[in-house]
């Protein structure tokens, strides 16, 4: 099972953040080595996220965040950097499923409500995001129920095993 | 009420009535992964203690993307494929047969299949009517293990083709055109669906040109009726048998019905970087280019190599232009040879490719250096994706890529037909 309330800070990102921007394919070679693979996470887009980010920090991004390859390693490899959650505008479609199927919570709301280096608390249950360096608290878009109960179980895999089957 | 083809296949491989917005549970026909997503593919099949795949038969492996391998650790992923496939008794492509989707086309898909590969360009095989569609490692493991996997029925954008190509005018300019006019994120969950009179007249070639861009438009399929253009496709292939028709129902409820008419298209750009950043050729011409790539999964098809060959027989690309050229299969290659088409761009000065995915995704084949330019004919333009952030990508149809290969800028095919 994974958390329900988050707490952590607003690193914000731009729009359409590809796959490509979060991981590039020149990196293809370091994809069974996750641990050197996640050194290069967002290398080209935002150069010091890397050293920048703690445990528990959200990406806040805008629009179409995570289109193109469905390399699943893009999500991997932001939550092996220790973020808790991405909230976006709008998320693409193979991201926003792969980041769930790695149990990483994808908020979609009005990030524009976020500045960076806020503080944020995050109730998943009731997708419920709570400013507490602004004081606004904002609501986002419900995901299926299939989708919920797989990020509950922190992933995909976690969930077939214990489920053995897809349960609608 | 009429179904869309996307209602239509996820009902009928349902088992319910599926309408746009529903959570359906949908058996597979043909699941797939290619060499950059499998191993992750195979750990998390191993992770979820799967003994045996669904099916053997409709599990394939595709080594493409790094072939022949550039590096001792994609290598290694190739021989962890190569032995998964062996124990596991599914199919596997080699090193040198061909990019996945151009394989899936030429193999395996048909009307009313539902493919699922660990690849964002699956969306190709909607050319031939297959709900295909995109997924990561962790959805295609549970695939491969179940044999089915759950959908979101998605609302669907219907496409309405008019008209005819004017000379210098193809595909990829119709669907660069397109993509400009949806955005990046416009149809973003949604199905693609193509219809209108001027299908009757789209060779297979450009409607997997046309499908497979369909996810750079976000959306989750790029869907075309079949019709006699498949099935005589399909009988090419060896497998007429499987030829069914597919048709959206009449009434059928479109989010968005987007007309495009042909006659009235010129050969179109897509700048750095982003592919719904779309310019007509006239008014980007000049630009100088280093490096101009044919190939892909787009655009790596014979007659993609066959309008290459005409513009450039007799040509000589410009002396600070590399010019590369990766057919999407082997048998395209073959029949490339076949109809002289390789022999006229060796002699205009091309680097022939093996067939695979070759320079696309930046791991090898063709990466660019730092402040380069390149043209090319495949799907994406995003900054680093051809292996360098600091370069530029313009993608293009091969025709234009070819005239800008010989003047070393960017050059409207129509000033060489």
């Amino acid at each position: 099972m994974i958390d329900l309330v988050l707490k952590g800070k607003a690193i914000k990102l731009g729009d359409n953040i590809s796959t490509d921007d979060i991981i590039p394919g020149r990196f293809a070679h370091l994809r069974s080595n996750l641990p050197e693979l996640a050194k290069h996470v967002l290398e080209d887009a935002a150069p010091e996220f890397v050293s920048k980010v703690r445990s528990g920090d959200f990406l806040v991004a805008g629009k179409n965040f995570g289109l193109g390859s469905s390399r699943e390693h893009a999500p991997v490899v932001i939550k092996m950097s220790g973020v808790g959650a991405i909230l976006a505008k709008s998320a693409a479609r193979i991201f926003f499923r792969n980041a769930i199927n790695q149990g990483l919570p994808v908020l979609l709301c009005d990030t524009d409500k976020i500045s960076n280096g806020d503080e944020l608390e995050i109730d998943l249950t009731g997708g419920i995001i709570n400013n507490l360096t602004s004081g606004v608290k904002l609501g986002c878009s419900k995901i299926p129920p299939i989708m919920s109960a797989i990020l509950k179980e922190d992933g995909l895999i976690p969930y077939i095993q214990k489920h053995k089957d897809f349960k609608l | 009420m009429g179904k869309t083809l996307a209602e239509k296949i996820l009902g009928l491989k349902s088992h319910s009535e599926a309408e746009a917005g529903d959570i359906v549970i949908a058996d597979v026909d043909w699941a797939f992964v290619q060499d950059t997503t499998g191993p992750l593919t195979i750990r998390q099949f191993q992770n979820s203690s799967f003994a045996a795949l669904a099916s053997p038969e409709r599990t394939i492996i595709f080594l493409d993307h790094a072939a022949p391998s550039p590096a001792q650790q994609l290598s290694n992923d190739h021989i962890l494929l190569r032995r998964f496939a062996k124990e596991m008794g599914c199919r596997i492509y080699e090193v040198g047969d061909g990019i996945c989707h151009q394989l899936i086309a030429e193999k395996f898909a048909n009307p009313g299949d539902i493919i699922v590969g660990s690849d964002s360009h699956t969306v190709t095989g909607g050319a031939l009517g297959a709900f295909a569609t995109g997924m990561g490692s962790s959805d295609v493991a549970v695939a491969l293990a179940l044999g089915k996997t759950w959908f979101r029925v998605p609302e669907s954008f219907f496409i309405e083709f008019n008209g005819v190509f004017p000379r210098g005018v193809y595909a990829k300019d119709l669907i660069l055109y397109l993509i400009g006019k949806i955005s990046a994120d416009g149809a973003t969950y949604k199905a693609l669906e193509f219809g209108g009179e001027a299908l009757a007249q789209m060779t297979m070639s450009q409607r997997i040109t046309i499908a497979n861009m369909a996810v750079e438009a976000g959306a989750k399929v790029g869907l075309f009726p079949s019709d006699k253009i498949t099935r005589d496709f399909l009988t090419e292939y060896g497998r007429g048998g499987n030829y069914k028709p597919l048709y959206p129902g009449n009434g059928a409820k479109y989010e968005r019905v987007i007309p495009v008419n042909l006659s009235q298209l010129e050969p179109m750009l897509s700048l750095p970087h982003a592919v719904d950043n779309v310019r007509p050729v006239t008014k980007v011409k000049g630009v100088t280019i280093q490096q101009a790539f044919i190939g892909t999964c787009t655009n790596g098809r014979l007659e993609d190599l066959a309008v290459a060959a005409e513009i450039l027989k007799g040509e000589k690309r410009h002396p600070g232009t590399r010019l590369i050229i990766a057919p999407a299969s082997r048998q395209v290659l073959i029949r490339a040879v076949e109809k002289g088409y390789i022999h006229s761009l060796i002699e205009a000065g091309a680097t022939i490719l093996p067939p695979g995915c070759a320079a696309c995704m930046g791991l090898h084949q063709g990466v660019l250096g730092d402040g380069e330019i390149c043209i090319s004919t495949a799907n994406r333009n995003f900054q680093g994706r051809m292996g360098n952030p600091e370069a530029m990508v313009y993608l293009a149809s091969p025709a234009t890529a070819a005239a800008s290969a010989i003047r070393g800028e960017i050059t409207d095919p129509r000033e060489f037909m």
